[in-house]
């Protein structure tokens, strides 16, 4: 019969082609989402460029990429991993446990983020102890920690409108959020005297084990629905403003700016979100994007090592390119980030 | 009991006509009302959700199959583009897009200069007007004409998708007031260049059959790069699916002992039709990539799980329309001294090929619109970039896939995107709606009823 000769050779190609599967010709990065926007600007024009194919830019979050990067090494795992926070100490040893061992690490540039509700709504001007306020699980009254039971912005700070209080902020797997956690609710912890009071109350034989969950006590948010984890990309917080007027949302400063239709933004202790006041470092809530390359793949798969220069030279990632454009903010240290991939150096040296 | 046995005066037997309908008979008769209009009641919802889905998706992702350019005449200046005026091509690879971006300011701030149009606005602003794909175009027009340097060309380019959204309703000035990618002058310029029809909105035939672009330029991205993404899965998966799915069933109906084995193998077969497709993704991630070294991204992978999850959709349809065909069949054919294999492939056979055409193909539609099992292999991203060259290519350099591409799109920042993610849906629900059409259309022909 025809249509058996017809699948037994469609069969005998599917077979053959996989084990043809040799050589991966094109760059492959997976991470962090709030990355993926400049990796895949990176990539195009990569692959406009040079004689290379595009490079593939996947997202999951930077620790899904970090855990993948970690996999091991070889064709079948990713070359980079884009993440918007530092790596881990933790995912360092599970590398070098698989095998990955000389990591080149590349910061970028830096990323703001930023506190955008309704564009009809009302307008905020917070400060991290409105924050900490809002959304901590047990605030500092009368010298004690009591549960949270502030309902609306009015509550938590006179100066503001009496609209309920209702937050969503990136999920754990995202690196904004402990961005959110670090440069806000501690922050605003710290601002109250609430970390104090816990610090003087913390369990712990050492100060570092004390500090360490008195720290852990202040970022515990409360639980109640008022402050609403999102796991996805910032385009379901947008949606769920829409649908909740009330809503605060954090996002990328990228995002905003592609969005300022629909969105306004708060100033935060007084300073308007903008690529120019997080670069003067005068707002506060910024943090730095990096991207990590397996150093063993440089050479092996064609491109990686051309890719990375490509990413962070200065028509690229410098103060006037394609990416401090869409929203990044350029690193004033490029040169040295530059010279770094150029000599290949890999992540503390000689482990 | 009912208020007939309980009514105090007892119907004469003789009032019992039947043209005066009873009580009891009306009350029958209502019911039946009751549930027709329940039952009318119910499809309406239902239709009316689908209108409500389809006018949805239909008023907002038409915008996407039409686009808005800006004819340009641009001169190929030789001393930027070929500096040794060699014509070598190594040479002139080297002036990158960021080389062209003075060129095609130069052009852009000729056409309005050309045109006499009066504005404040800087050639670095004017030119934010066309895409940043322009570059690109320019640069890729260049290295495959090198003769033409040194000449002036006429483009067709895109425009920015501010531009863009502007001409289709989408950004009005009220919207762009805090948007720092736009300006009201900008708009204005537009206006103008949109009277003297340098820009213009047209079909976008890139739409269609186009790659993925970056998050920079919305108005360059397309679906055609994925829809070959699918298109190789689904190649795959017929190749495999079918087969192994028809001798599976065949033998499972026609050779197999009826026992406890075959009781488990049916029950399983079941139960897997039923599994989220994410498990098949898992699967895949585990055994074809992690332990048969197969490439991530690779739509012959994505193949693979998607035969993993439509075999029993398809196992299920094929024993369906085989134990559809009459015993008399086989019967007849086995009395005048076939094999019980003459008799299957000679007979049975044929007669449930349409059944199990229409099952391979609901199941093919059902594994075109999958994105979860996608999400694990590495198919959702910024991955639909390269056209495949070969066969070779189309099956295994990373790709992505219809819905995985939808997908990726409704989550960008750009609100352009999330059109063009209304219009992928229309091209996916053409795809699927053609597929079943055919698989009714082939169940009404080929169809026999005994």
């Amino acid at each position: 019969m025809s249509f058996m000769k017809l699948t037994a050779s469609a069969l005998t190609i599917a077979a053959v082609s996989a084990t043809a599967a040799s050589a991966r010709d094109q760059v492959q990065v997976a991470g962090s989402s709030t990355v993926l926007p400049y990796a895949s600007i990176v990539a195009e024009a990569f692959g406009e460029n040079f004689d290379f194919p595009t490079p593939v830019v996947e997202s999951g979050g930077s620790s899904a990429g970090l855990k993948r990067f970690c996999e091991g090494l070889g064709e079948n795992t990713i070359d980079v991993a884009n993440a918007s926070r530092k790596i881990k100490d933790k995912e360092i040893k599970a590398c070098a446990e698989a095998g990955v061992t000389d990591i080149i690490e590349v910061r970028i540039g830096y990323d703001g983020i930023v506190f955008a509700s309704d564009i009809k709504g009302n307008d905020f001007a917070f400060t991290p102890t409105d924050w900490f306020l809002a959304l901590s699980n047990e605030v500092l009254v009368d010298g004690k920690m009591v549960a949270n039971t502030y309902k609306t912005w009015a509550d938590v700070n006179p100066a503001f409108p009496a609209q309920d209080i209702q937050a969503f902020i990136p999920g754990t797997k995202h690196g904004t959020r402990e961005v959110f956690e670090d440069k806000v609710i501690l922050a605003g912890c710290e601002a109250t005297g609430a970390f104090e009071h816990l610090l003087a109350h913390a369990e712990g034989d050492t100060p570092k084990a004390q500090k360490k969950a008195a720290e852990k006590a202040c970022i515990s948010l409360r639980t109640d629905g008022r402050s609403v984890d999102i796991d996805g990309d910032y385009t379901e917080t947008l949606a769920r403003i829409e649908s909740n007027k009330d809503g605060i949302g954090v996002f990328g400063l990228a995002f905003y700016e592609n969005n300022t239709d629909k969105l306004q933004v708060a100033t935060m202790s007084g300073i308007v979100p903008s690529t120019e006041s997080i670069a003067t470092g005068e707002y506060p809530v910024s943090r730095p994007l990096f991207f990590y390359v397996k150093k063993a793949h440089i050479g092996v798969i064609p491109g990686l090592k051309e890719y990375a220069e490509f990413f962070i030279s200065d028509e690229v990632a410098g103060a006037d390119g394609p990416l401090s454009e869409y929203g990044l903010v350029a690193d004033p240290e490029l040169v040295k980030t530059q010279e770094a991939v150029a000599a290949e150096a890999t992540m503390g040296g000689n482990s | 009991m009912t208020d007939l046995s309980q009514s105090p005066t007892p119907v004469p037997a003789g009032q019992n006509s039947l043209l005066t309908l009873s009580d009891r008979t009306k009350k029958r008769n209502a019911a039946e009302k009751r549930f027709k209009i329940y039952g009318i009641s119910a499809i309406a919802v239902g239709l009316l959700m689908l209108v409500v889905l389809v006018t949805t998706i239909v008023s907002r992702g038409t915008g996407a199959f039409q686009q808005s350019f800006i004819t340009l005449k641009v001169e190929l200046l030789e001393a930027k583009l070929d500096k040794k005026g060699n014509r070598n091509l190594e040479d002139i690879k080297k002036v990158t897009t960021f080389g062209y971006a003075p060129i095609v300011k130069a052009a852009m701030q000729q056409a309005v200069q050309d045109l006499g149009i009066e504005t404040d606005l800087k050639s670095k602003q004017m030119a934010a007007l066309l895409s940043k794909n322009a570059v690109a175009q320019l640069r890729a027009y260049v290295l495959e004409n090198p003769e033409h340097i040194g000449t002036t060309v006429e483009f067709r380019f895109l425009a920015q998708s501010r531009v863009d959204g502007y001409l289709k309703g989408r950004v009005s000035r009220d919207s762009i007031e805090n948007d720092k990618n736009i300006s009201p002058q900008q708009l204005d310029l537009a206006d103008e260049l949109l009277a003297a029809g340098v820009l213009e909105k047209t079909f976008n035939l890139d739409f269609i059959l186009g790659s993925d672009a970056s998050d920079q330029r919305p108005e360059a991205a397309g679906m055609g790069v994925s829809m070959l993404g699918s298109l190789f899965m689904m190649l795959v998966v017929l190749a495999l699916a079918l087969p192994i799915g028809v001798a599976a069933s065949i033998y499972l109906e026609e050779f197999a002992a009826k026992n406890w084995m075959t009781d488990i193998i049916e029950v399983n077969i079941a139960n897997l039709a039923a599994v989220p497709s994410i498990v098949y993704g898992i699967l895949g991630l585990a055994v074809f990539i992690n332990y048969m070294h197969l490439p991530m991204s690779a739509p012959l992978v994505g193949g693979l799980v998607l035969t993993l999850m439509t075999l029993p959709t398809i196992i299920i349809s094929t024993r369906a329309s085989l134990k559809a065909v009459p015993p008399s069949i086989r019967d007849a054919a086995l009395g005048v001294g076939a094999s019980k294999m003459q008799a299957v492939f000679h007979h049975v056979l044929p007669l449930a090929a349409p059944g199990i055409l229409t099952g391979t193909i609901i199941g093919l539609a059902q594994a075109l619109g999958e994105t979860a099992p996608l999400l694990l292999i590495g198919m959702v991203g910024f991955i639909a970039s390269n056209a495949p060259e070969s066969i070779a290519d189309g099956l295994l350099a990373p790709n992505s896939a219809m819905p995985a591409q939808i997908y990726e799109w409704a989550k960008r920042a750009d609100p352009a995107f999330y059109e063009r993610a209304w219009g992928g849906i229309i091209i996916l629900l053409v795809f699927l709606v053609t597929m079943n059409t055919v698989a009714v259309i082939l169940r009404r022909r080929f169809e026999r009823r005994w």
